[in-house]
């Protein structure tokens, strides 16, 4: 049977031919899945053809991570194929993780036959109903005819406006019978049209706000990377024009390089000093893509208090949800970059003269240091490592993805991103265990680049079985954990809030990761002294084998800078005052209430 | 801001509103398909707004599309916020809020209406009085016999609850309400 070459025409064919066809109609290459007995049609179709490779997890949420890093590090839709009932609830987490962090998902799902639905059938769940306020939207197919159409329209609806994850339930029956197969129509429904073009006279208002600007900065999010790879670039020419510093979020970090003159770091809980001085100083803000989540903003009533603000987003509900906007634009960040660049090369000027005590403010705040950390000759400090990660990868094609926790700031903080697409990790959910599946999904997507995982001992145990699936696909990924046998940053808000009680948050029987690595048919490497980390990462480049890297950090170590909980940007603790003392006072009885 | 950080009971930075809340009645027109007022309602509870009042049902056949009028509180920031939200969810249409348009148009609030069917049972005194007070609200008889009345009445909100409150004594047995169906005045649709 040769199905490649099938038109893409109108045509008669099975409900579980129309799932493969319109894939393939929407370009999708790779997917993501695990099978089971209601999506057991749709698998026998991919058997039977070569156009879409399916990779095949260990687990569903693994899969659901694996299509998420593989839709960021693309920009394409990322696709996953599991069966009902615990397939569909494995996948919520990940669905969840792709709603709040943006990023297109297209989830099908197999359902028990159209006449058990509703009879508790074996491996029967309400996939629908339970993956509703986790999508952006979903279906229930009840009729062969109308699958070709809900398909495509999933895809339309994943990738465009705000992206997101859509899930399509498909009961077996429907993946049998017969039914008219429509090829992808471009006309999306009435109700959904996402407004792309920002309004030119608030564009005009925001140029003339930016050009009367005496301390201005340019918070940056995810939205920048969402909008493709032009929107970053519109981005450097509008920083490189006006001579604002820049800070992003976690989410949006390569948009700008880290290398450019403007750059201060990421901003929030864990951002620079000099970020986050700069967003509570400044006089103008201009958000690009970014939704004021409050691991941005610290304590919102004394969040950037003297300061007007300018808001570019694709969701108009993102406008004034958490924090008040003077100058709000509604659109596709890349568009209305477009038309912000044309409007300020027509005529706009920055005021040069105020600009330069600000930069010299923003460079006595540089001067502060705030990433800095006690070298240790015998001890690997976690910042050391990442640095020496960064050294070492930088100049090859590399992509980082991340678990969650310490291990995550400290990659955000210490490896630079030059590019976007670059990285990946879990920002609003904070899924720990997202990084390992990410890793593969980047490294189906992109075979020949480094994809490395920086992970920490406890997140990576959430996922570990998709080394399997590593191997399996000769998907040289490399698991680069910062082990302190502890759940790092659970340790350090004991330390903070709770007394140093450490409950539950020490790993008592850590497994052995050097023979983990080789029990699944990969490559273990481990390294306890600052001497060997280099050779050691070295070894972990050359080595083409999945990789377990066992980098044994300081145990007690602590992510700093912060912003406690209740407090403002510019009530940060800063790594060299975090005495002791300090610490156990960091935050007051009403922060502690807070997360 | 208006707003002051909460010193107990919650995990996050949650702000208390000092601003009033108020109530709103919003009409979202919705393509009719499966599941489309469930991902309303789940916007409601999901997000922790307010419902009052709801009516669904099919207005126009043959294009399938139904609205939702929705009776909510909350403060004019949590009113933008449900508005917006409403809004992204794919199948919904429109969202209007009916009392900012009023508003706009100088007048103190839309158009508002409810159906109830109320039941009422007694003999003798209470039972002359509570068909006396029907009519004296133009509530019309559309069951009955020796024992007991169905009125049907139709008004303003206001109106309902005080004709509900006046049958308690005099033997009310229960009530069913259609909640508010809601339209500006004017020439002009949503």
């Amino acid at each position: 049977m040769n199905k490649a070459h099938v038109e893409t025409g109108r045509r008669e064919m099975t409900g579980a031919e129309m799932v493969v066809q319109a894939l393939i109609d929407n370009g999708v290459e790779h997917i993501f899945g695990y099978p089971g007995g209601a999506v057991l049609p749709i698998y026998d179709e991919l058997f039977q053809q070569e156009q879409v490779q399916h990779i095949l997890v260990r687990h569903e949420q693994g899969a659901g991570h694996a299509a998420e890093g593989y839709a960021r590090s693309t920009g394409k839709a990322g696709v996953m194929l599991v069966t009902s009932g615990p397939g569909a609830t494995n996948a919520v987490t990940p669905l969840q993780d792709a709603l709040m962090d943006s990023i297109p998902l297209v989830c099908i799902t197999g359902q028990v036959p159209t006449s058990l639905i509703g009879s508790d059938a074996f491996q029967e769940c309400d996939t629908v109903g339970i993956t509703r306020p986790c999508t952006k939207h979903n279906w229930l197919v009840k009729d062969v005819n109308e699958l070709a159409g809900i398909l495509h329209e999933a895809f339309q609806v994943a990738t465009t406006g705000r992206p997101g994850p859509v899930v399509v339930d498909i009961p077996k029956d429907i993946q049998f019978s017969r039914g008219m197969y429509t090829p992808p129509q471009t006309a999306p429904r009435s109700s959904y049209r996402p407004k792309l073009e920002g309004d030119l006279e608030q564009i005009r208002a925001a140029v003339e706000l930016m050009a009367s600007a005496k301390r201005p900065i340019i918070y940056s999010g995810g939205g920048v990377i969402n909008s493709g790879p032009e929107a970053s670039h519109l981005l450097r020419e509008l920083v490189e024009l006006t001579g604002f510093p820049i800070t992003s979020t976690l989410m949006g970090l390569g948009a700008y390089p880290a290398s450019g003159p403007r750059w201060l770091g990421m901003l929030g809980m864990h951002g620079t000093y000099e970020a986050n001085m700069a967003m509570h100083d400044c006089d103008v803000m201009v958000c690009i893509g970014a939704r004021f989540d409050d691991r941005i903003t610290g304590r919102l009533n004394a969040f950037s208090p003297h300061s007007r603000k300018i808001h570019i987003d694709i969701d108009p509900s993102s406008i004034n949800k958490n924090v008040r906007t003077e100058v709000p634009i509604i659109g596709d960040v890349g568009r209305v970059l477009e038309d912000m660049v044309r409007l300020w090369r027509a005529g706009a000027r920055a005021d040069k003269a105020a600009l330069r005590p600000w930069w010299e403010q923003i460079e006595r705040w540089r001067a502060r240091d705030s990433l800095a950390y006690k070298p240790n000759d015998d001890i690997i400090m976690p910042q050391y490592a990442i640095q020496r990660l960064y050294a070492l990868t930088k100049d090859r094609d590399t992509y980082i993805t991340t678990e969650v926790g310490q291990h995550q700031m400290w990659a955000a903080q210490h490896y630079g991103f030059e590019k976007p697409n670059r990285w990946m990790t879990s920002g609003g959910l904070g899924t720990m265990g997202y990084g390992l599946p990410a890793a593969l999904g980047v490294q189906i997507a992109h075979p020949d680049a480094l994809v490395i995982d920086i992970a920490g001992d406890a997140s990576v145990q959430m996922t570990i079985q998709e080394m399997s699936c590593a191997v399996q696909y000769e998907a040289p990924i490399k698991i680069f954990i910062l082990n302190n046998q502890y759940m790092g940053m659970v340790r350090q808000w004991q330390q903070l809030l709770h007394g140093n009680r450490l409950s539950h948050s020490y790993t008592e029987a850590m497994p052995d990761f050097v023979k983990l690595a080789e029990a699944y048919g990969g490559h273990g490497i481990r390294c306890e002294k600052p001497g060997d980390l280099d050779d050691a990462i070295q070894e972990m480049i050359d080595v083409r084998k999945p990789v377990i890297f066992d980098c044994r950090v300081a145990n007690l170590a602590n992510c700093f800078p912060m912003i406690p909980s209740g407090k403002a940007h510019n009530e940060m603790l800063l790594p060299d005052e975090a005495t002791d003392e300090a610490v156990a006072n960091a935050i007051d009885a009403r922060g502690r209430m807070l997360v | 801001m208006n707003a002051q950080l909460q010193p107990t009971g919650s995990a996050y930075f949650i702000e208390r509103e000092t601003a009033k809340p108020e109530a709103h009645t919003l009409s979202v027109l919705v393509d009719n398909e499966p599941g489309v007022l469930a991902r309303v309602i789940g916007l409601f509870s999901g997000r922790g707004y307010n419902i009052d009042s709801l009516t669904v049902s099919e207005t126009e056949h043959e294009k399938h599309l139904s609205r939702i009028t929705i009776v909510t509180r909350g403060t004019p920031h949590v009113l933008e916020q449900i508005k917006h939200q409403l809004e992204r969810i794919v199948p919904v249409h429109r969202v209007v809020d009916l009392t900012v348009v009023a508003r706009e148009r100088g007048q103190d609030r839309p158009l508002e209406r409810e159906l109830a069917l109320v039941k009422v049972a007694g003999t003798g005194d209470n039972r002359v009085e509570a068909l006396r007070l029907a009519d004296a609200f133009r509530a019309s008889v559309i069951d009955a016999n020796t024992e007991h009345f169905i009125f049907e009445i139709t008004g303003r909100v206001s109106k309902i609850e005080q004709f509900i409150a006046i049958m308690k004594p005099l033997g009310l047995i229960e009530v069913c309400r259609t909640g508010v169906a809601a339209l500006n005045r004017g020439a002009d649709g949503m």
